[in-house]
């Protein structure tokens, strides 16, 4: 069932009491502060800690000269290099030192006083720059680097073009933290993670510990969009020097080092090319995209899958290549893959629809595909047509006229333009445990996170429906490793994952509760059993539990992604208005309308906000959001939110967004799907394309910005 | 490249007295003269529901109320408000009896993460107690130094027009 439900967590969140990694104070609590390369690349000839050990309140300096040894990080995604084991520098703002003290304050002023002098290497930075590009071995569920599907038909029209997207930084506004305690050989981290088994798996491989004997906690993250997603240098530096020091030690990062400490989203470089027949008809579609990656790993952005799979065409091909450039590892970053990508495809086809004087909708329904034209799969579930239908209408679309700069207000040129958005079903393993008590609350754990997306209040809404009961009477543990284990939470996927692991323990649960009370079903209210859905036969828990000697009954359940045969896609379709004031160049986001089909929605509320959330996110691709890099010195130019933009109130115009389709058999158990990132794609070709509704300037670069519009 | 510029700095060992009212309690610090207000608050009073974001004035996480105006926290020093009222999300109520603003911000999902809300929850309250709360667009702006990266702009807009209408302008602050 669907039901608007506020969040759990909001009164202990806008009271200031929900406690963040770096929220947690302790008696021996010390203070670590990071000394990070200023060169892209170079090998470290001296590090002098003599100033450092010796200033006020400082306990220790740990640099690649005394640090303790590491192994290999095994069975988790880790996205740097091991900290503090050797003297080579890779990327600008690598952690070189680490320095402990009693206060912030004097660790913060000691690491200024650690001198380093580098042997400096000829950087690369500038990937489309780089010549020898590599060919990516993506995790399978991203799909291979390379596809090729069909016979390209003759055609008569052909566009090919480049488009290209910038780099990008989360920004999640809490800064990662660690909060690492060594107390009689057991490791209990508070981390700002999205993933806290994750962690304790990166952890015990490197610092050679049982994963027992540690212990990985997240009550609450302050934002990930993928930063706290993969495990960073910085965990390890903080739980390394717990280990080694002993006591409880917490390094929060700078946002400055939030540029160079945990990925970002890569630039890429978009090859496109569609061929058609006049008739509206994609005879071929080409999509070929390069970004670049670390020298030590490789990160491919999988912006050739949205081509994949959005059209109908007799022959796709696709190819991903990397290019190894002195950054930290690229990292997936709200939307991925389809969200860079969706800007070409959906861009190509606004060029295609002028090019063939016809409206863009048709187009796209024209070319609509019916199943997954790569893997010939049916879709689990599509609606794209209603998507495009509803938020047709909602728009107003049919008034739109087709020739650009057609309409005007005053100073602004006015413009409407629309995209489809597609985004991958990711899914994990999960695993998750429901108990009932003999005061009929019902407590829900899994290990899973809570982000922003609103799991405290979504998942015991699952439980809820499956037992019978109000939501209120469930309460949820979560982020935590003493807990069943689930995948981090991350693309999508926790609703979906850890929601169908909640749905199968509660469903055992009731199993087990009918058979105690020698029923076929049961349904809980309060601390009663309804039995057979009979309102006569009711059973009290207390009765119950006392006849069979239960103080609880708990039931496990988990979820393993299965292969159904099916593609696993949701789509959307994105409406925009824009308004570029022509004197000026600047562009305004007047309003959005965004029609979704993501399975069911388990919780109308907290959706609309990750929907409105990602529309506003794609407003800030569109136009607001890029991380220059200066290849002279070989870093990012602007590492603070004053040079790095993020959308602002003031940015924001009216927002409306709905759901059409309903029950999703296929994905998981509850019917439902991803949708915090899908929200995100498809904004941003939208948007470029009402700018070009408006100005008659395509711009095939993000982000549009005024100097572009002038 | 190296970090010759610093070579000479060493640690400054004074310390400076402090008196901060904060939600109503006396606190007399000893603190580092360059501690900020922020750390202040969180490192030594230990009031963590003010959070620091970008400890340079660019996010508005740490927005504290000071005499009744709104401030980042890290923009000024622990020194400089010695004597001075303080008022932290801690003090504008609890999750057991939330102030309006609070209490709206729940009731319009005006949260996602939860990290910026302390902060967005005193600019909002200053917002409508500076008489600034009066129509969207209005609010927009006067909100727009309080970043949300989870993007819940919309819903903190409806949850300051309802506290707006549930708490009228104090004409104390009224401009």
């Amino acid at each position: 069932m669907s039901r608007a439900r506020t969040r759990v967590d909001g009164p202990a969140k806008v009271a200031g009491v929900a406690r963040y990694a770096a929220d947690h104070p302790g008696p021996d609590l010390r203070h670590l502060a990071l000394v990070t390369a200023t060169v892209p690349a170079a090998t470290i000839s001296t590090v002098d800690t003599t100033a450092a050990s010796a200033a006020p309140g400082v306990v220790a300096v740990l640099t690649h000269e005394n640090a303790p040894r590491l192994a290999p990080p095994v069975g988790a995604p880790y996205g740097g290099r091991l900290p503090l084991q050797d003297n080579e520098v890779h990327y600008d703002g690598e952690p070189v030192a680490v320095v402990v003290a009693d206060t912030l304050d004097h660790a913060r002023a000691a690491a200024d006083l650690v001198r380093v002098d580098y042997e400096v290497r000829a950087a690369i930075t500038d990937f489309t720059a780089v010549t020898d590009l590599v060919v990516p071995s993506p995790p399978p569920r991203w799909g291979p680097a390379d596809t090729n599907v069909g016979t390209p038909e003759p055609a008569e029209v052909t566009l090919a073009r480049v488009y290209t997207t910038a780099a990008r930084h989360h920004s999640p506004l809490e800064p990662s933290a660690t909060h690492a305690e060594w107390r009689d050989g057991r490791l209990f981290v508070r981390d700002a993670t999205q993933g806290v088994f994750g962690v304790r798996t990166v952890l015990s491989s490197v610092l050679g510990l049982p994963r027992e004997d540690i212990r990985v906690v997240a009550e609450y993250t302050g934002g990930g969009f993928g930063a706290k997603g993969y495990v960073w240098p910085h965990q390890i530096i903080a739980a390394m020097t717990a280990v080694h020091l002993g006591g409880a030690v917490r390094l929060v990062l700078t946002r400055a080092q939030s540029f160079t400490s945990h990925g970002y989203q890569p630039p890429t470089r978009q090859r496109i090319t569609v061929a058609a027949h006049r008739t509206g008809r994609i005879a071929a579609l080409e999509h070929d995209s390069v970004s670049p990656t670390a020298t030590y790993g490789g990160y491919v952005e999988m912006a050739a899958n949205a081509t994949r799979v959005l059209y109908a065409a007799p022959a796709i091909r696709t190819s991903h290549r990397i290019a190894p450039v002195n950054t930290i590892l690229p990292t997936p970053m709200r939307a991925p893959h389809e969200g860079p990508g969706a800007f070409a495809t959906e861009s190509l086809m606004d060029e295609l629809a002028h090019e063939l004087g016809v409206d863009p909708l048709w187009l796209r329904l024209r070319n609509h595909a019916d199943v997954d034209p790569t893997s010939g799969l049916p879709f689990a579930a599509k609606d794209l047509r209603a998507c495009y239908r509803e938020g047709a209408r909602r728009f107003g679309w049919e008034r739109r006229p087709l020739a650009p700069r057609s309409v005007r207000d005053g100073h602004d040129l006015v413009g409407w333009g629309m995209a489809s958005a597609v985004m991958a079903t990711f899914r994990f393993p999960a695993s998750a445990r429901v108990r009932l008590r003999v005061d009929g609350t019902v407590v829900v754990e899994a290990g899973c996170q809570e982000i922003g997306t609103g799991t405290y209040t979504i998942l015991p809404q699952v439980a809820a429906d499956v037992l019978g009961c109000p939501a209120d009477q469930v309460t949820l543990r979560l982020g935590d490793t003493d807990l069943p284990e689930t995948g981090m939470t991350a693309g999508s996927s926790t609703t979906l994952s850890v929601g169908s692991a909640i749905s199968a323990a509660a469903t055992t649960l009731t199993a087990q509760l009918a058979e105690l009370a020698g029923a076929d079903a049961v349904s809980l209210t309060g601390t009663t059993l309804e039995l057979d859905g009979d309102p006569d036969r009711v059973v009290d828990l207390a009765d119950l539990f006392a006849e069979h000697d239960l103080v609880e009954v708990t039931a496990d359940g988990s979820f393993t992604p299965t292969d159904t045969g099916h593609s696993l896609h949701s789509f959307g379709a994105v409406f925009a208005e824009v308004a570029v004031d022509e004197d000026f160049g600047t562009c305004r986001v007047r309003r959005l309308v965004a029609v979704y089909n993501a399975g069911r929605i388990i919780n109308p509320l907290t959706a609309r906000g990750q929907m409105t959330g990602g529309l506003i996110w794609g407003i800030g691709q569109a136009l607001l959001e890029q991380s220059t890099l200066d290849h002279e010195l070989g870093r990012f130019v602007s590492k603070d939110l004053a040079g790095y933009l993020v959308a602002t109130q003031a940015d924001v115009g009216e927002l409306e967004v709905a759901f059409v389709g309903e029950h999703d058999p296929h994905s998981g158990a509850i019917g439902a799907r991803g949708i915090g990132e899908l929200g995100a794609v498809g904004v941003a070709p939208a948007i470029a394309n009402a700018v070009f509704h408006a100005t008659g300037k395509r711009i095939r670069s993000l982000p549009i910005t005024p100097e572009n519009l002038l | 490249m190296t970090e010759q510029a610093t070579e000479n700095r060493t640690a400054i060992p004074v310390t400076a007295r402090v008196s901060l009212r904060v939600n109503g309690v006396e606190h007399h610090l000893v603190v580092e003269p360059r501690m900020t207000l922020l750390d202040a608050l969180r490192e030594v009073i230990g009031l963590t529901g003010t959070k620091k974001g970008c400890d340079r004035g660019e996010c508005g996480a740490c927005t504290v109320h000071v005499d009744g105006r709104r401030v980042n926290a890290c923009l000024t020093l622990a020194v400089m408000q010695d004597g001075h009222d303080v008022t932290t999300v801690e003090g504008l109520g609890t999750p057991e009896n939330p102030h309006p603003v609070q209490r709206a911000f729940v009731a319009n999902d005006a949260l996602q993460c939860g990290f910026c809300t302390p902060g967005q929850v005193m600019a909002a309250a200053a917002c409508i107690a500076e008489g600034n709360a009066t129509a969207p667009h209005r609010i927009r702006e006067w909100m727009s130094g309080n970043l949300c990266r989870c993007a819940a702009y919309p819903q903190i807009i409806a949850a300051i027009q309802e506290a707006a209408q549930a708490d009228p302008v104090d004409p104390a602050h009224a401009r």
